[in-house]
């Protein structure tokens, strides 16, 4: 939990308006993420440890109770995809 | 759910930018058309800075920067930079011949996001003789350390034929110490200068399996390893019973605009009988959604048997139409691939061609302008 992670070098989080979604970008590919997915890389800022960003989504998500291990897993799908890295 | 017109057509996500068929390789598998020497204009900045503008607009969201050798249009780090202002993830396919130190840093200043450099072989001797270069090899080895230097992820292709097939390792290897991200090994597709040379160009069976056990050992021990470095091996059409899902569907995705500005659904696809739109006369956004030659091949309308009865035509969309169009001299037609068609008859006989195949690098017609003008349309 006290670990930070951050996006994989040449990966590029964003909006974009036309699909109406977040998508995550990398070398000659495209991921389109869905709502829960998009909350948890938008606190991805390779500042915030795993324990910041849970509370911060807590704090914006009052409605959906605990989040730590929501968040744990999808960071750990994204570990496993590559996607992001710990520091 | 992606958003759609009522016709079904959903946004071009991805487009291609040949900037120009200019090229100091020669590579006899190029996907450029084999008369591209007959082909000399090329869209100005300002139409490239329009086609991104409209591209992005309609949802375009990654950008391939290719050609020939894209590295050779001398307003490339303008378009990269108007790339980045509007919100592309940019992508570089380049040769690495004529890239510098000095580019590459000037390039990622600019906003670009990856180079993809091609290689031709894991030796000197066997690049540069694919290449039709001498120094090509080193160079390419140069460019992949600045790249990586530079921080940007790095993308390393190996296009893959019966001359280097039996390198795979030595290929993965080579790629590990540069500190790849990803390792495309893709085996040659048979269209353009490959299609014509395809005799000299295609593996065996026996070839492939070995590759493809090779690439499997080597994925397990980089697993084991923990490695990031992710392999794509691209199997040959040729050897498949099924057809691929070309382009995920004709002009479905891609939006390709070739260097005189000449619009169409893949990089193939100008070898077909079709007219195609032009960016210098047509809004991108008339040609993707209006335009004859890219509703040519929508939907399922237009297929003859076996596919219109087929209940994999939504999967494959009945495959490749320049695949069909090369190996029947009808684009209509189901890709001879799939093992339905009636003509999948040439598809076995190219691989029991690839059995006895003889032909040395010096049998294959190389892609230069020389070589280039033979295939003039009279």
């Amino acid at each position: 939990m006290a670990k930070t992670p951050r996006l994989r070098p040449g990966f590029r989080f964003q909006w974009e308006p036309v699909q109406n979604a977040h998508v995550l970008l990398y070398p000659e590919g495209m991921v389109r993420l869905n709502d829960s997915a998009s909350a948890i890389l938008a606190e991805v800022d390779g500042q915030r440890n795993i324990e910041q960003i849970v509370a911060r989504l807590e704090q914006k998500f009052p409605e959906a109770g605990p989040l730590a291990v929501d968040v744990c897993d999808f960071l750990q799908d994204a570990l496993q995809q590559h996607w992001v890295i710990l520091t | 759910m992606m958003p759609v017109n009522d016709q079904g057509v959903g946004p071009p996500l991805w487009l291609l930018a040949e900037l120009t068929y200019r090229c100091p390789l020669q590579c006899p598998y190029c996907s450029n058309p084999l008369d591209f020497a007959q082909s000399k204009d090329e869209l100005t900045t300002d139409q490239w800075v329009s086609v991104l503008r409209q591209g992005r607009e309609m949802g375009a969201a990654q950008l391939g920067f290719s050609g020939g050798e894209p590295l050779v249009r001398q307003d490339l780090p303008e378009l990269i930079a108007e790339a980045r202002h509007l919100g592309y993830y940019s992508n570089l396919i380049t040769s690495g011949i004529g890239l510098t130190d000095a580019k590459v840093d000037a390039f990622r200043d600019a906003g670009l996001d990856h180079i993809q450099v091609s290689f031709q072989a894991s030796d000197p001797e066997l690049n540069n003789a694919v290449a039709g270069s001498r120094k090509a090899f080193e160079q390419k080895l140069a460019m992949a350390r600045a790249i990586k230097d530079a921080g940007y992820p790095m993308v390393l292709n190996f296009v893959i034929h019966r001359h280097n097939i039996h390198q795979m390792s030595d290929i993965i290897s080579l790629c590990e110490r540069l500190g790849a991200d990803f390792v495309e090994l893709a085996t040659c597709q048979y269209y353009g200068w490959a299609f014509k040379n395809r005799e000299g160009l295609m593996p065996s069976a026996q070839q492939l399996e070995l590759a493809e056990r090779e690439v499997n050992d080597y994925r397990r021990q980089l697993g084991d390893s923990g490695s990031a470095m992710k392999l794509i091996f691209v199997t040959p059409d040729y050897y498949e019973e099924r057809p691929k899902a070309c382009m995920n569907g004709w002009g479905s995705l891609f939006l390709t605009v070739a260097p005189d500005g000449t619009a169409l659904p893949c990089h193939s696809a100008r070898l077909l009988p079709i007219e195609f739109p032009n960016v210098s006369t047509q809004s991108l956004r008339s040609i993707w959604y209006d335009s004859p030659g890219f509703n040519h091949y929508r939907g399922d309308q237009w297929m003859p048997e076996p596919c219109r009865s087929c209940d994999e035509k939504g999967k494959d969309f009945g495959g490749c139409r320049c695949q069909a169009y090369l190996l029947t001299g009808n684009a209509d037609n189901a890709d001879p691939v799939c093992d339905k068609s009636p003509h999948h008859d040439r598809i076995l006989a190219a691989r029991r061609a690839a059995d006895h195949a003889t032909a040395g690098l010096e049998d294959l017609t190389y892609r230069n302008a020389n070589n280039s003008r033979l295939f003039f349309r009279s």
